[in-house]
């Protein structure tokens, strides 16, 4: 079965993301109110696969995040 | 004569100077593509760069390519393993030292001389300095800010300081925790290191002090 996968990988909470600061800063700087700016990777895929859920957990784990620095979560949906 | 393997992956551009510094400290080098054997040597260089030109993360995916495999079988028979810039991140990336280098603080590349403080000399590429000692070398990297979840863990080999030895927040280029430049395993016998000592190993080029880290892993792999 073919699965369209959408993995985000994000920096964990209380980890210093400097592009995501100077972003912010320069929205900020364009008289926007944002705070916070953070830039989470995101990876889309096709995947062939009859285990999907545990085939893209283990690809995050191996290399698309670094679990010392890195969260992750996925959306799987059947390829239509 | 001890024979050191300088690591070539597709990206990689700091092998030259690396494998000429090693020559300089009294063993052989040879540059090596990264599809190839590294049985016949006595230890192993992965030098700086831009691996698959540091997409993804610095260093992570040449960590999961198979020579890595022959990398930690170095590391585990106590083989010195030595990586500089994008070979600190590579090993951090393939579980041989512990931690991560995230993006510099100031999120730019940084190219420029640094002071260090030699915290630990009891590794076998810092026998030939002084404790306390403080050296100059380059950085040249975007992602050498070093990052770990329990620092009382890491066993620290250069910090960044002033030139008078103080480890203070004006000298850490990066963000770094704790200033920590460079990096051991637990036995010492696999180095990390952001600065480039082949940069610093003769004096023409502005410093020698990071030829006697190439000394000193030399004499220590001839024993």
């Amino acid at each position: 079965m073919k699965w369209k996968v959408t993995v985000t990988v994000r920096l964990k909470e209380g980890l210093n993301d400097p592009e995501g600061r100077v972003i912010g800063k320069a929205l900020r700087n364009l008289g926007y109110a944002v705070e916070n700016l953070r830039v989470p990777k995101c990876f889309e895929f096709e995947l062939e696969s009859e285990r999907p859920e545990e085939e893209v957990e283990e690809m995050c784990r191996k290399l698309l995040a670094n679990p010392l620095i890195h969260s992750w979560e996925y959306r799987i949906e059947p390829v239509s | 004569m001890v024979r050191f393997a300088v690591v070539v992956f597709p990206g990689t551009n700091c092998d030259f100077e690396t494998e000429r510094a090693i020559r300089k400290a009294g063993a052989e080098a040879e540059r090596v593509w990264y599809k190839t054997s590294l049985k016949d040597f006595d230890g192993v260089v992965l030098p700086g760069g831009f691996s698959y030109a540091d997409y993804l993360r610095a260093g992570a995916i040449a960590a999961r390519q198979e020579i890595m495999e022959e990398v930690k079988e170095f590391a585990e028979e106590g083989r010195p393993v030595l990586g500089i810039c994008n070979g600190f991140q590579i090993l951090t990336e393939a579980g041989l030292l512990p931690g991560a280098l995230r993006p510099n603080r100031v999120p730019r590349f940084l190219c420029r001389w640094v002071h260090l403080r030699v915290n630990d000399t009891e590794t076998p590429f810092t026998s030939l300095y002084e404790p306390g000692e403080v050296i100059r070398m380059p950085i040249a990297h975007a992602e050498g800010n070093y990052y770990t979840d329990d620092p009382s863990k890491v066993r620290i080999v250069f910090q960044y300081s002033d030139e008078n030895g103080n480890v203070s927040e004006e000298a850490n280029p990066n963000g770094s925790v704790l200033n920590i430049a460079a990096i051991a395993n637990e036995r010492g016998n696999v180095l990390g290191t952001m600065p480039h000592p082949e940069r610093a190993s003769d004096r023409f080029l502005g410093s020698g002090d990071g030829l006697r880290l190439f000394r000193s892993m030399v004499e220590w792999a001839r024993r």
